[in-house]
């Protein structure tokens, strides 16, 4: 029991993250209805961001391993993030705004190799280490809660689990209660009539494209934390993982993409505690599958119907 | 009945390989490698553009069906006890026709879900099953695992390779053209129209997928016949990667542009390592030239803004509008 329980907490750690990614995800499909392939790999460039700019903003505030230190980083890795982002959409995906979705499709699997391989190329295909933002710790479960002391938890995984927490809370508050957000959501539903009421297109997918990007780069840094190697190709299997979670909650749905995010953590985790590690990845996709083939508009989706 | 064109240059070719093929043994292991590659490449670049270009699909995972021809031929001739002589051969062909078999249903089981999904979805989907296939031989003690699986005898040699390189474009040139096969393109064009004059599209997307997956086994029986050692990594989403590349830059829909894909895309890999170590190229200019993906990826990108029907396809079926 102790150890399901433990499987549980280190999914729903992991689960967080995918969560952020796969939130990127489902916003970029809501306003261009396309799968930004290159998504995975702005999050590997948000671990890059904290590894690179990470040891001089600490100096430059003469922090140490610390929270506030932490909050800077990773508020410096999403905005180049969002930047970077920006900048993939402006130069790769406006020029094709009216071509079949195929071509933009490939376009985008192209910015996805061109990062993954320009990244070995620049940051050097080994492993780096991530610096210390803060210092990990096991926390301590107190005694008179019973047998679940025995649990291990990390303050960097409940300190993934708050900032995301954090993250989607502010998320939320940006597309339920701002102007912007009102665009963003208008688009989404009919981006004709949104235009015609007034929404500027090229403003909103632009300021998509930051938010989702900065949350990608903000999942980068959480998961360095925890797991301090990072490597140009590590936006993959993230990547498509995240993916998986927001086809999983219904593509274009918000609080879909978090409850995809936990699940595909969860299943993961399980998977690896009480099958083999080796299935890991299968099982992901098996579950992808499964998905499209019995409901094809994910958990919380709803079905669109298509017209001539 | 009159043997129609595609069917004689077929035979034609056939007799030019039978006569040049003894003298193909003389240009050297190194060259020799390159040819076969060449060989195996068109086979699958041919097959996925019968998928990604002819009926408009995307699948991202023609590596994996190479796979399942791969470990399929190469189990059943390692069974066989890899005799020499002609019954080697006929081992041989046998295992081929297994191995293509076998990734024929394979290719079927990908199909089906492609009956409901599209574009994006797809992709992820056969990208997918890519992984689950590679997964599942990783797992696998009988195919060797993670260790690979090896002393297959050494049966492709540049006449099968280009027989069978011929013989898919000749399958895959005769079904597009044939009345039937309009219903590949149609499927392609517009899929709503293509069912209002009563073709099934499920039935075209399914039928492509199972040509184009048993060409893929072909091809993977061919290479795992010539390295006599695979691996599942070598039928991951690099190598789907690199044929996905061929047909683009052929142009999808276009025969002869993804053959001259295959043939510059197996090339350029040689080429560019001999171009990384020329002393003379600044240090970047040589890294540049050791990772190929950088130079893909960005012909990927451009292509599509500035020449989506492909860079070797001069003669383009007129756009979708």
């Amino acid at each position: 029991m102790i150890e399901f329980l433990q499987q549980l907490a280190n999914g729903l750690a992991q689960g967080g993250i995918y969560a952020l990614i796969a939130l990127g995800y489902t916003m970029i499909y809501g306003v261009l209805r396309f799968i930004n392939f290159a998504h995975g790999d702005v999050f590997m460039l948000g671990a890059f961001a904290g590894f690179y700019v990470g040891p001089p903003v600490l100096k430059l505030f003469g922090l140490g391993p610390s929270y506030m230190g932490m909050a800077l980083v990773l508020l410096c890795a999403m905005a180049l993030c969002a930047v970077a982002g920006i900048v993939i959409e402006r130069l790769c995906y406006r020029p094709l705004r009216d071509r079949p979705r195929i071509i933009v499709l490939i376009t985008a699997i192209g910015v996805s190799l061109l990062l993954e391989s320009g990244g070995q190329l620049v940051f050097g295909a080994d492993p780096k280490s991530f610096p210390d933002l803060i210092t990990d710790r096991a926390i301590e479960i107190p005694a008179s809660w019973g047998r679940l002391s025995e649990l291990t938890l990390t303050l960097s995984q409940l300190l993934v689990l708050g900032v995301t927490l954090l993250l989607v809370i502010l998320l939320d508050l940006i597309v339920n209660r701002t102007r912007i957000g009102l665009a963003m959501r208008a688009l989404s539903l009919n981006p004709a009539a949104a235009q015609l009421a007034g929404v500027n297109l090229d403003q909103v997918i632009m300021f998509t494209f930051g938010l989702g990007s900065a949350l990608a780069g903000a999942a980068g840094i959480l998961t360095s934390i925890q797991q301090p190697s990072i490597g140009p190709l590590m936006g993959i299997a993230a990547g498509l993982k995240a993916f998986v979670a927001a086809v999983l909650g219904g593509i274009g749905n918000l609080p879909g993409a978090v409850l995809g995010g936990v699940l595909i953590g969860l299943t993961e985790a399980l998977v690896v505690g009480y099958l083999s590690p080796t299935y890991r990845d299968s099982i992901v996709f098996g579950v992808l599958i499964l998905i499209l083939i019995f409901r094809p508009t994910g958990l919380l989706g709803r079905a669109q119907r298509e017209k001539v | 009945m009159r043997p129609a064109r595609s069917n004689l240059v077929f035979l034609a070719v056939l007799g030019v390989l039978a006569a040049a093929a003894p003298f193909g043994e003389r240009v050297g292991p190194y060259y020799y490698d390159i040819l076969v590659g060449i060989g195996i490449n068109m086979i699958l670049a041919v097959s996925l553009n019968l998928i990604n270009g002819y009926t408009g699909q995307f699948s991202l995972g023609h590596a994996g069906f190479m796979a399942v021809g791969a470990y399929t031929s190469a189990w059943l001739t390692l069974r066989a006890g890899t005799p020499s002589g002609p019954a080697g051969t006929a081992v041989f062909a046998g295992a081929l026709l297994a191995g293509a078999l076998g990734a024929g249903l394979v290719g079927l089981a990908v199909g089906a879900p492609s009956l409901r999904l599209r574009g994006d979805y797809l992709a992820i989907v056969t990208l997918g099953f890519n992984e689950i296939i590679t997964g599942v031989i990783q797992n696998a003690e009988p195919l060797g695992a993670q260790r690979g699986l090896g002393g297959m005898g050494k049966y492709t040699g540049l006449f099968a390779t280009f027989a069978a390189a011929a013989f898919a474009v000749l399958v895959i040139h005769n079904l597009v053209r044939s009345t039937y096969g309009r219903g590949f393109l149609a499927t392609h064009d517009d899929e709503i129209a293509a069912e209002s004059v009563g073709l099934s599209t499920t039935h075209y997307k399914i039928t492509a997928f199972a040509v184009g997956a048993a060409f893929a086994g072909l091809a993977g029986g061919l290479y795992a016949h010539f390295k006599q050692f695979i691996h599942p990594e070598a039928f991951g989403f690099a190598r789907s990667m690199d044929i996905v590349v061929m047909v683009i830059l052929g142009g999808m829909g276009s025969m002869a542009g993804v053959c001259l894909a295959a043939v510059l895309l197996t090339v350029l890999p040689e080429a560019l390592r001999w171009f990384s170590h020329l002393e003379a190229l600044p240090g970047w200019l040589q890294r540049i030239a050791e990772n190929r993906m950088i130079l893909y990826s960005f012909l990927l990108i451009v292509l599509m803004i500035a020449r989506p029907q492909g860079l070797l396809n001069f003669r383009p079926r007129r756009a979708k509008t």
